[in-house]
């Protein structure tokens, strides 16, 4: 197969719904099974709906980020956070699906934690959202255990090798949820101004957060 | 099984493509895909457990080259078929399938499904202890990946007790047991070959042995 990308990259076309293209297999594939389904009485539209605007305009990495901020911030929230994830993430108004066993691993200047799912795509929903391609990517999945301080490279992360790597691949129903470390030179700084320097990638563990 | 959605150290499958300011979904069948399969499981003609074996069934090549969501479709259709679901007699009404309403979609994403069962079943191993996962292959579904298996790890955490997924995806009996966040060295599983000081994964006490090298 040589070197080239696995195609997983067709996920990554432009979106052409509103082209006057023919659509393609999958695409007719997709709506046939949609409106089967909708006819037999399995699903009801206005549900796929409501699934679809949650997971594309409300849950998302800001609420990873509010957790976050408010761990900086708040020495009991952080104390919660580390006894009992779930518990403390639920008392923000997140849970549930995909993120129903939460655990919050916290970044050292000795540790730093990447979180995989190398048997699918594992993430803890609640707190970042649906995962982002390359999270699901073979490449990434294959990787990430065997190889992370070149996988971390390609995000243009380089981390010291007195920096130990410690990768989570997560094998069952716990969720990882990176803690990144608090960037220098942010004392004083509101919630929402710390919330807005946590990136989706730095919970992943693929990023690390600066100012 | 040994398929390969098991692919934990593999090399081969080339670059990390990133993409910067990426969408929730690229393309409008992708939305549909990710709806009905949430709203399909939400009928509960199949567990999640179930469901990730049918992707993991698909062949190979399918599954490289059908995209995240493509897989999710195969699976759906795939199960969906196995069950008799598609047969034009079938239907929610004649079947009494219990189907997710719209005004029930916001509590049901909260409440999600917890695995954690209430149990008597004892822990045989507490943090600390050396491990050594067992070598096995079965056929049907385990979430006991490949590049782990004979290794020596040191229990990390645990979890309590949890639904079992071997048993679950094969005949959907939820056979709680102890699951434990086993931590492994980078060297004892890669070699000098490996650039992970530590890999940590979740294992239940079945896929696990006493070590008999105690540290």
């Amino acid at each position: 197969m040589g070197a080239a990308p696995i195609i997983e990259n067709k996920a990554m076309t432009t979106d052409h719904e509103h082209s006057d293209r023919p659509l393609s297999d999958i695409e007719i594939r997709v709506k046939a099974l949609e409106s089967l389904l909708i006819d037999k009485g399995y699903v009801h539209p206005d549900t796929l709906e409501r699934l679809i605007q949650t997971y594309e305009h409300e849950v998302g990495p800001h609420h990873g980020a509010r957790v976050v901020a408010r761990a900086w911030t708040d020495e009991s929230f952080a104390e919660h956070l580390r006894a009992d994830a779930t518990a403390a993430v639920a008392s923000m108004g997140y849970s549930g699906r995909q993120g129903e066993h939460l655990v919050a691993v916290e970044n050292t200047p000795g540790q730093h934690n990447l979180v995989v799912c190398t048997l699918c795509s594992c993430y803890p929903w609640p707190v970042l959202g649906l995962p982002p391609a390359w999270y699901k990517s073979s490449a990434f999945r294959s990787q990430a255990v065997i190889r992370p301080r070149e996988v971390l490279r390609t995000f243009g992360l380089n981390l010291p090798e007195s920096t130990q790597v410690r990768v989570w691949d997560s094998t069952a129903e716990i969720r990882y949820l990176v803690i990144p470390m608090r960037p220098e030179g942010t004392q004083g700084w509101s919630l929402e101004a710390l919330a807005g320097l946590v990136n989706r990638d730095s919970m992943i563990g693929t990023a690390v957060v600066s100012r | 099984m040994n398929s390969i959605h098991d692919m934990g150290g593999m090399d081969g499958f080339g670059p990390m493509v990133m993409e910067a300011d990426e969408p929730c979904f690229h393309n409008e069948w992708e939305r549909r895909a990710f709806a009905i399969t949430l709203a399909m499981g939400a009928t509960k003609q199949w567990n999640l457990d179930q469901a990730r074996a049918a992707r993991e069934s698909l062949p190979m090549l399918c599954y490289l080259q059908a995209g995240y969501y493509g897989i999710w479709i195969e699976a759906l259709e795939s199960m969906l078929k196995e069950r008799g679901l598609l047969r034009a007699e079938a239907n929610a009404g004649s079947l009494g399938l219990k189907v997710l309403a719209p005004e029930a979609v916001r509590d049901a994403l909260l409440k999600g499904a917890p695995t954690e069962r209430e149990g008597s079943v004892k822990p045989q191993f507490k943090p600390g202890d050396a491990v050594r996962v067992r070598v096995m292959n079965p056929k049907s579904h385990t979430r006991c990946p490949r590049y782990l298996r004979g290794k020596q790890g040191i229990v990390d955490r645990y979890h309590g007790l949890h639904v079992y997924p071997d048993s679950h995806a094969l005949t959907g009996e939820e056979n709680p047991q102890a699951l434990y966040t086993v931590l492994f060295t980078g060297h004892d599983l890669w070699g000098a070959d490996g650039s992970a000081d530590q890999v940590s994964a979740d294992l239940w006490e079945t896929y696990l042995d006493a070590s008999p090298i105690q540290s």
